[in-house]
């Protein structure tokens, strides 16, 4: 079984890995759409069915759309997909801002204090999950409900206002 | 003398019914336990994956059939049995058909991006593959008993769209990037109405096991009514939103934006020859027979008969049974309606479809919240619940169309 954990992590960590060392953006997307899987088999092998499915669900099939629409909405030929650092500046900023953000993530985890795991696995169904979400945690599910919503109603109207003369059906 | 020959026929009844499993028994029995496990496995996998394949051939066929008739014309007629005289009405065209893919030369685009443009039918045909897992065909015929298995059908099934896209951006082909575009807002916007349409489902079966909502579905009022979810208001409603959106999911006619032949020469398909094109078009067919079944399991009462004493034929019949009569209704439509241009198909998503679905919610909560009502109040309940999902329906379509149609034409009549 620890086999199969090591299979999956070094297949999510590399996917990531070489999306992040690919110049061509649709392959780094694709990969980051792998790694992305890769997270939804660890979320199986753990034994967390729901989780997976819907890790599958929203980021194989929803948000991977988002960021291909993205990539293929920006760019201004098939060419210019591959990228380049614009100046020597915005590598060191880019290198600063992610190294500050991995700097939290690890201080995070390591101040954070596991429990000793039992010894056997928890068997949750999906009943339970969704009588959890719908009872203790109702009000956290609604505050990123209207979180998201508020966020979509932002994207909107960023894009309306960029080109409110350009009419489209 | 009538209570032996009930008995009989009872016996024999359970024995089809188990056939299926008692064959995979029978076969793996000489093997020691830890292998029988793998060797079921690798029995249902092969007999899913044949059994589909073979329906594909077959459709194939019977979807060229049904156009032709439609168009009144014979259709496809002449492959019969080689070096023979024997037509039989063409039944052979699907294997001609096959070799003929299989010996045509794969070419790649000199400039395509190899290993994609690989990739892609593959891909393709192994998600729609997944999406079988978890359809239960029969009584005890469900390959995998998940329980979670509604959102481990849809979350195979996001993936496709991912494979259709990769196949028409690695063809580097003007038409085929348009398509992929296309083919990407079609199924997002479809994408929700067809999940927020199984939503009233899961509420109401209180399960997002397949199995449990078919069992759900078991019987009778008044001994001829089946208590199938399409008859009930918001079933109805739930199923007839589900349809379209598969209808657009599977890239069927009239949604068959991203392949439209009149202007994108097949679309995402241009640069695909060969054997590729064949995965393609199978995969089409396969991701139309999971959606179709999907269907069938969640509104139309599974493999549960119509009737009690048709329950005599087994489960696995009244599946496919209702599988091919929804398989036929998708040609028919195919048949009957003309393409929808891009924006009246994200119109009808967005701006119909999601809207009703989410009424559709409402109406299935205030059924779950009546449950308990009987007698002449069943009327009331019937009533209002009808009203509550018509009403919308009636006001959102004037609303949409308003402005639209007749359509008025400046330099023709």
């Amino acid at each position: 079984m620890t086999a199969v954990l090591i299979l999956i992590a070094v297949a999510t960590l590399c996917t990531a890995a070489v999306a992040m060392a690919l110049r061509n953006l649709i392959h780094s997307a694709l990969l980051l759409i792998a790694s992305w899987t890769g997270i939804a088999a660890f979320y199986l092998w753990a034994g967390a069915e729901f989780v997976a499915f819907a890790q599958v669900l929203i980021y194989v099939g929803a948000i991977s759309m988002v960021v291909l629409f993205a990539v293929l909405l920006t760019r201004q030929s098939r060419a210019d997909v591959a990228i380049a650092p614009g100046s020597l500046g915005r590598v060191v900023l880019a290198l600063i801002a992610g190294g500050a953000v991995l700097g939290v993530l690890v201080g995070a985890v390591l101040s954070t204090k596991f429990a000793n795991s039992s010894a056997t696995t928890p068997t949750v169904t999906v009943k339970q999950i969704g009588q959890s979400l719908g009872g203790a945690h109702a009000a956290a599910l609604l505050v990123i409900g209207v979180l998201l919503t508020v966020a979509l109603l932002g994207a909107v109207v960023l894009a309306t206002t960029d080109r409110a003369e350009k009419e489209d059906a | 003398m009538s209570a032996a020959w009930t008995n009989i026929a009872t016996s024999a009844h359970s024995l089809l019914e188990r056939l299926p499993l008692l064959a995979r028994d029978f076969t793996t029995d000489w093997l020691p336990e830890s292998a029988r496990w793998l060797a079921n496995s690798l029995i249902t996998i092969a007999t899913v994956v044949v059994a589909f394949a073979s329906l594909f051939a077959l459709l194939t066929i019977v979807e060229r059939k049904v156009l032709a008739r439609v168009q009144n014309r014979p259709g496809p007629n002449r492959v019969g049995i080689p070096f023979t005289k024997i037509k039989l009405f063409g039944l052979g065209q699907p294997l001609a058909d096959g070799i003929k893919m299989l010996t045509k030369e794969d070419i790649v685009p000199r400039a395509a991006d190899q290993v994609l443009h690989f990739l892609a039918p593959v891909a393709l045909l192994a998600f729609s593959i997944l999406t079988f897992a978890v359809i239960p065909f029969g009584r005890q015929l469900v390959p995998l008993e998940l329980d979670a298995g509604v959102l481990y059908f849809f979350a195979a099934g996001a993936a496709t769209e991912l494979a259709v896209f990769m196949a028409g951006w690695a063809s580097h082909n003007k038409y085929s990037l348009l398509a992929a575009m296309r083919a990407l807002a079609q199924l997002i916007s479809y994408e929700l109405p067809l999940l927020l349409s199984i939503v009233p489902v899961v509420m109401l079966a209180g399960s997002l096991s397949t199995v449990g909502i078919v069992e759900k579905q078991a019987g009778w009022t008044w001994g001829f009514v089946p208590h199938w979810h399409v008859f009930t208001p918001w079933g109805a409603a739930g199923f007839a939103i589900f349809f379209v959106a598969a209808l657009a999911e599977s890239n069927r006619s009239p949604f068959d934006r991203p392949e439209a032949e009149s202007e994108l020469i097949a679309g995402h398909l241009t640069e695909y020859s060969g054997f590729k094109y064949a995965l393609f078009f199978m995969a089409e067919y396969f991701g139309m027979c999971a959606l179709c079944g999907m269907g069938v399991t969640l509104f139309l009462g599974g493999w549960q008969a119509p009737l009690p004493f048709l329950e005599i034929i087994p489960s696995y019949f009244w599946f496919a049974a209702k599988l091919l009569t929804l398989l036929f209704v998708f040609m028919w439509i195919r048949a009957t309606l003309p393409r929808l241009r891009i924006d009246q198909l994200t119109r009808l998503a967005w701006k119909f479809l999601v809207p009703l679905a989410l009424i559709n919610l409402g109406v299935a909560v205030f059924w779950a919240l009546t449950a308990d009502w009987t007698g002449a109040i069943r009327a009331i309940r019937w009533i209002v619940a009808g009203a509550l999902i018509v009403g919308p329906f009636v006001l959102i379509g004037r609303k949409l169309s308003s402005g639209i149609a007749p359509r008025t034409y400046r330099y023709a009549t």
